[in-house]
């Protein structure tokens, strides 16, 4: 019987872990992922998994020893934050090219500088092109279900990439929040074993990885891994109906939250995505068309379906948790802003930026953007910039 | 494991684990390294060879062509320990779950800039960790791969392209760090320096000990590079044969953290006998440089009565 209880993000990550028990997991401590490799540690010191587990001396050995185990055959996670990630950047791209399903807990920090430990997407935000999958949750529950989908998408044989599974800093990660844990059996059923077609220590084969290309290969290399990002979209659906036929709870690329009839709409990732439902209860409440469309999934990034969930919409604020430093604002603002220009939607949009540093947002805050959408909508403001939430003047 | 009796026939007529057709330059020191340590490994036991980013990789393993025999790596350039650690830890955990039943030997191979310079701390790390591989060091003393750029390797007063010889530039200022030292001050049960001698015994026996150690193991091995070091290629023997008779690449071990002398000449040569032969120390030979000939023969001198001491404590 799945049970009903209370823990962190982390801790969440940590009992997913270990209903996979996978083979390998390097790990260096960084806040405010450090948790996660506490508990596994803790767990294979109690034996209750008996997953390796390398203390390695920096975040770059953690990806680089994860990319060796992943290509001698072992499933293998590892987990992350801010810098740590950022000194990782250069063998994400190895891991991902190699076509390994590593799959990396990652909680979002800020990148420095300054220094500072809360929440903001700028770190995963930074690898979004290193052709990692990258799902993300708004709270516990999300990122524990994320996790026990991962290796299912990491590891098919249309995909073999590696996957992020993103959860806010302090927010999620630290903050205690009712959650459902599905029973072990079941769930190791629907994990699977891993079983890669070729491996580094195969019986009767060898292997070499990591080659030096020239341009008659590198290309069409290049283009079949953006080819698995692409089948990646399939799979991840698959995935989460298998999902949901076992435990009833859904999942696809994004969740909509009073979209289909709104006239105005938040698109956000993340834990702010519980505060924009507090906000739109209230606003609908009043009689105001408020919707949300959270991203899940951001790689591979659902454009079509995103672009035709908010085409009806009059004014819609893209919020972003990182700044682009491109003197127009965030990732996601620009992504989603290309999409629906694709679709030839003619909503208004305006690209916001919230909650850098760990900045808190209140249901205040977004129920000023709502009004401020129906202003745009109406042509009674403009935006010649895009805003920040919640800025001290 | 008992170490097999040297038997150059033998193990000269071993199949080659480094297959013809890689695009090493003649001459190349790195290749000889690579080829004779895996003809170390026992014949029918099986390896996985890891190697940082360097001219060996980029010739060694150019899509769709290895000429690995064995399973092959290559990540980064700086991360040639942390890479082969992950392998070597993903043996322990499939073995323990029976999806690996064979055994296995986990070497890599790393120049000098990956492993004296970018991929310390890597190397480091893995050796500190107590993975059971072989880390080898194919010391040609530069970056040759990018042109021949200084290393933290690189001997002094070596002329490179990063520390030009010329009117108001002696070559490099710096002299080279010891590398061995630093990885026998992890206290890994096995580090070894060695070069090409005579029928490549010192290579053959310390590669050998090195792979059938138990835990982590350390082989620096100089290999000179004819492109950065401008020698004819022929000469690369002779070349190593005078590093060792001038005290100035002594060949040593450290099993257990006892110190071993293995090779002592009965009349050291003048270091000048080493140097003459490598177009990057021609500049030294011009007249007004003497001084600098002398304090690098001092440099030498130093090193080697410190290793005379470390030998017999």
């Amino acid at each position: 019987m799945p049970v009903n209880t209370r823990m962190s993000g982390n801790e969440a990550v940590a009992h997913a872990i270990k209903q996979i028990n996978p083979d390998v997991m390097p790990a260096f401590p960084i806040t405010p992922s450090t948790e996660i490799p506490q508990f596994v540690a803790s767990m294979i010191a109690n034996g209750e998994v008996d997953t390796e587990f390398i203390p390695v001396e920096s975040e770059h050995s953690s990806m680089s020893a994860a990319i060796g185990s992943s290509a001698a055959g072992a499933r293998t996670l590892t987990a992350t934050s801010s810098c740590g990630l950022a000194l990782m950047w250069e063998v994400l791209y190895v891991a991902a090219s190699n076509r390994l399903p590593i799959v990396m807990a990652v909680v979002n920090r800020a990148l420095s500088g300054p220094i500072n430990i809360n929440a903001e997407h700028s770190d995963s935000m930074g690898a979004r092109d290193s052709g990692w999958i990258q799902i993300y949750a708004e709270n516990n529950q999300e990122v524990y279900d994320n996790f026990l989908q991962s290796y299912r998408i990491a590891e098919h044989k249309d995909v073999k990439l590696p996957v992020m599974i993103c959860q806010d800093g302090f927010i999620t990660s630290h903050a205690v929040e009712n959650i459902t844990l599905w029973d072990d059996e079941p769930i190791r059923q629907f994990v699977g074993e891993y079983e890669p077609e070729h491996y580094l220590m195969k019986a009767d084969e060898t292997m070499a990885v990591g080659p030096y290309a020239v341009s008659n290969y590198g290309m069409e290399a290049k283009r079949a891994q953006a080819e698995a990002m692409k089948n990646a979209r399939q799979v991840i659906l698959d995935v989460a109906k298998e999902f949901e036929e076992l435990t009833g709870r859904k999942y696809g690329f994004f969740e909509e939250y009073e979209l289909e009839d709104a006239d105005y709409a938040i698109v956000a990732i993340g834990s702010v995505c519980g505060t924009a439902k507090d906000a739109i209860d209230e606003l609908r409440r009043r009689g105001v068309r408020a919707g949300l469309l959270k991203i899940r999934v951001f790689r591979p990034f659902p454009d079509r379906e995103i672009a035709a969930a908010l085409k009806h919409c009059r004014a819609i604020a893209i919020l972003d948790r990182a700044e682009g430093y491109n003197g127009n604002g965030g990732p996601l603002g620009a992504e989603v802003t290309a999409a629906l220009y694709k679709a030839k939607a003619k909503a208004e949009t305006v690209n916001m930026i919230y909650g850098l540093s760990g900045r808190d947002v209140r249901v205040e805050d977004l129920i000023k953007v709502y009004g401020n959408l129906e202003k745009l909508a109406s042509g009674k403001i403009k935006y010649d910039d895009y805003p920040y939430i919640g800025l001290r003047k | 494991m008992e170490a097999k009796k040297f038997d150059f026939r033998e193990i000269q007529g071993r199949e080659d684990r480094l297959a013809p057709g890689h695009r090493m330059c003649a001459g190349c020191g790195g290749t000889i390294a690579v080829r004779n340590v895996l003809k170390a490994l026992h014949p029918g036991d099986k390896a996985v060879v890891g190697n940082a980013t360097g001219c060996l990789e980029v010739s060694s393993f150019m899509y769709p062509f290895t000429t690995y025999e064995d399973s092959y790596i290559h990540n980064a350039f700086e991360n040639a320990g942390a890479t082969l650690s992950g392998v070597e830890t993903a043996y322990h955990a499939l073995r323990k779950r029976g999806k690996v039943k064979e055994e296995y030997k986990f070497i890599t191979f790393g120049g000098d800039g990956g492993t004296y310079d970018i991929g310390l701390q890597s190397l480091s790390g893995a050796m500190e960790r107590g993975h059971d591989l072989v880390y080898v060091c194919y010391d040609n003393g530069a970056y040759m791969n990018t042109g021949v750029q200084r290393s933290s390797a690189t001997p002094m007063y070596a002329d490179t392209t990063t520390t030009p010889s010329g009117s108001e530039s002696d070559g490099k200022p710096q002299s080279r760090k010891d590398l061995a030292e630093i990885i026998a001050a992890h206290h890994i049960p096995y580090v070894a320096q060695t070069t090409f001698i005579g029928n490549m015994k010192d290579l053959y026996v310390k590669s050998e000990k090195a792979i059938y150690t138990p835990g982590p193991a350390f082989l620096n091995i100089m290999a000179p590079c004819p492109r950065g070091w401008k020698y004819d290629a022929p000469d690369i023997i002779e070349i190593c044969k005078l590093g060792v008779e001038t005290c100035y690449w002594p060949l040593f071990e450290v099993v257990d953290g006892k110190w071993i002398l293995n090779y002592k000449p009965k009349n050291k040569l003048p270091l000048e006998d080493f140097l003459r032969k490598q177009g990057r120390f021609k500049h030294l030979f011009k007249p007004g440089n003497e001084a600098l000939l002398e304090a690098f023969q001092k440099e030498t001198d130093r090193r080697w009565e410190e290793l005379l001491k470390r030998c017999e404590a």
